[in-house]
């Protein structure tokens, strides 16, 4: 793809996340109407469902394109996977912590291991952290990108599978499960508004991506020409 | 504000920071890629002197 | 078959290397005894059967993961591993004879453990034996895989620990619930299909992990 075709769609790209996210948030904050039981602070709902889900697109992202690594061996698909990863866990990060205050407002705690979800985010942080460990410690080359492809599938086996597992904890560990009394009847302005938001997000991940992902590559071509030139 | 505006306020204000934290240290990284530019140019005008 | 001949003759060689050497076994042995004694000081008085269990399912993933760093240790020191990559097998009978040796280890370490755990803490049902069961597989899949994946780093052994154990959460949970809970059956198909799920992965993707 021409350079400048791709600086389009960047543009774009950042564009429309900045239009959508401003407007999720405007409609989050003064169109939508109370939630009748939860009250105003039922809103976190509309930044951290789209980030926990964005945070899941990224792995994805991130495991698809280890599979094309493994699949074609090209190793440009290699720094693509890597960045999904980090921007995966950015927005796991902010699932955590949005998912904290939540649930401090909700129930009075930083941190209740009630939260399947909150729990399955922090299993899934251990695990994505322990990829760029072992990022670190490999040598750049093919080896490591093979590595990383290979664990960054594991990845998304794990998601499912934990979930399931801990949904099966709550039965021993804690029979009180905390959840938010959202999702089974969503109205129409609050479905809207999580919509927008959760685009708003999507390409707000999208925007982040491209541009970490060119300067890694900016990053890569400096050296060669360094190298070229020393 | 009551209690409960405060936290949603806070969650939203989260995401914000950590993104412009983001921003501020790609700054950085495209301070530093400016610096690098300019060294290999200096390199190549040296290159193309000599 | 070539491919369970290839398969057959690499665990082999990892059990008769053990024999000859005696190193892992043993070491595994006293380790889960010394735990499992140190867990008896560690607890307080009145603890719940739960309790025990779940400590006797952080023993047994602790002797995995001791038995594991050892795994191909003996492979990178001597190049071995470079020579049987070269060798005309495919490179998933590596895993599966390294995996069928860690489960043979792990079979052995808990020989020992259940009954002392028996004899410690309180009684050991089927339910408990067959969560270990499958659950040795499960461990011994997923631990043979990034074992191979720490040999190839810096950090090895510090980094084998960090990889495997958010992996194998999943396997605690199947296994404690099996022993504890009113309905096992749930928790023991639950381990099935990790055992499944990710068997089949490590299988799959062991070939990109030992070459370039």
């Amino acid at each position: 793809m021409s350079t400048s075709l791709r600086n389009n769609q960047a543009v774009l790209l950042a564009g429309s996340a900045a239009i959508l996210l401003l407007a999720g948030t405007a409609l989050a904050f003064y169109w939508v109407p109370n939630a009748p039981l939860e009250g105003f602070r039922q809103r976190i709902f509309y930044y951290h469902v789209p980030i926990a889900l964005t945070s899941y697109a990224c792995f994805g992202w991130a495991a698809w394109k280890a599979l094309r690594l493994l699949w074609t061996r090209e190793q440009r698909y290699d720094l693509e996977s890597y960045t999904a990863v980090h921007m995966g866990v950015i927005f796991g990060i902010l699932t955590l912590v949005t998912g904290s205050i939540w649930a401090r407002t909700s129930w009075g705690h930083w941190w209740v291991w009630g939260s399947r979800q909150l729990v399955l985010f922090l299993v899934l942080f251990l695990f994505y952290a322990a990829y760029f460990m072992l990022r670190y410690s490999v040598d750049p080359g093919p080896r490591r990108a093979n590595l990383s492809a290979v664990y960054a599938l594991f990845g998304v086996a794990l998601i499912p599978v934990s979930f399931l597992a801990i949904r099966l904890a709550a039965d021993l560990v804690h029979p009180v499960v905390f959840s938010h009394d959202v999702g089974n009847k969503l109205t129409a302005s609050q479905f809207t508004t999580f919509l927008v938001c959760l685009a708003g997000m999507l390409t707000l991940a999208g925007t982040l991506y491209r541009n970490e992902l060119t300067g890694k590559r900016v990053d890569a071509r400096l050296r060669e020409l360094r190298e070229a030139l020393e | 504000m009551s209690s409960a505006e405060k936290y949603a306020t806070a969650a939203y204000l989260v995401v914000l920071a950590v993104v412009l934290l983001y921003v501020v240290l790609y700054a950085f990284k495209l301070a530093r890629l400016e610096r690098e530019v300019a060294e290999l140019a200096e390199l190549a005008q040296r290159r193309r002197a000599a | 078959m070539r491919y369970f001949g290839d398969v057959a003759a690499l665990a082999r060689k990892d059990l008769l290397l053990e024999l000859r050497s005696r190193d892992t076994l043993p070491a595994m042995l006293l380790f889960v005894l010394s735990t499992l004694v140190v867990f008896h000081f560690a607890l307080p008085a009145e603890t719940s059967e739960t309790a025990e269990t779940g400590l006797l399912w952080v023993a047994l993933l602790f002797t995995a993961l001791l038995g594991l760093v050892r795994a191909f240790v003996a492979e990178r020191e001597q190049r071995v591993l470079d020579g049987l990559v070269l060798a005309p097998c495919d490179r998933s009978a590596i895993w599966l004879g390294k995996g069928i040796g860690v489960v043979a280890f792990l079979v052995l370490a808990e020989v020992v453990a259940l009954p002392a755990y028996a004899l410690f803490f309180g009684p050991v049902g089927w339910e408990l034996v067959v969560a270990v069961a499958l659950a040795d597989i499960g461990l011994a899949a997923v631990g043979t895989l990034l074992a191979a994946m720490a040999a190839a780093s810096r950090a090895r052994e510090l980094l084998l620990p960090l990889l495997f154990l958010p992996l194998v959460i999943p396997v605690v949970v199947g296994g404690v619930g099996a022993s504890v809970s009113a309905h096992p059956g749930r928790y023991l198909a639950f381990l099935g299909l990790y055992d499944a799920v990710f068997a089949i992965l490590s299988w799959a993707s062991f070939e990109y992990v030992v070459t370039e």
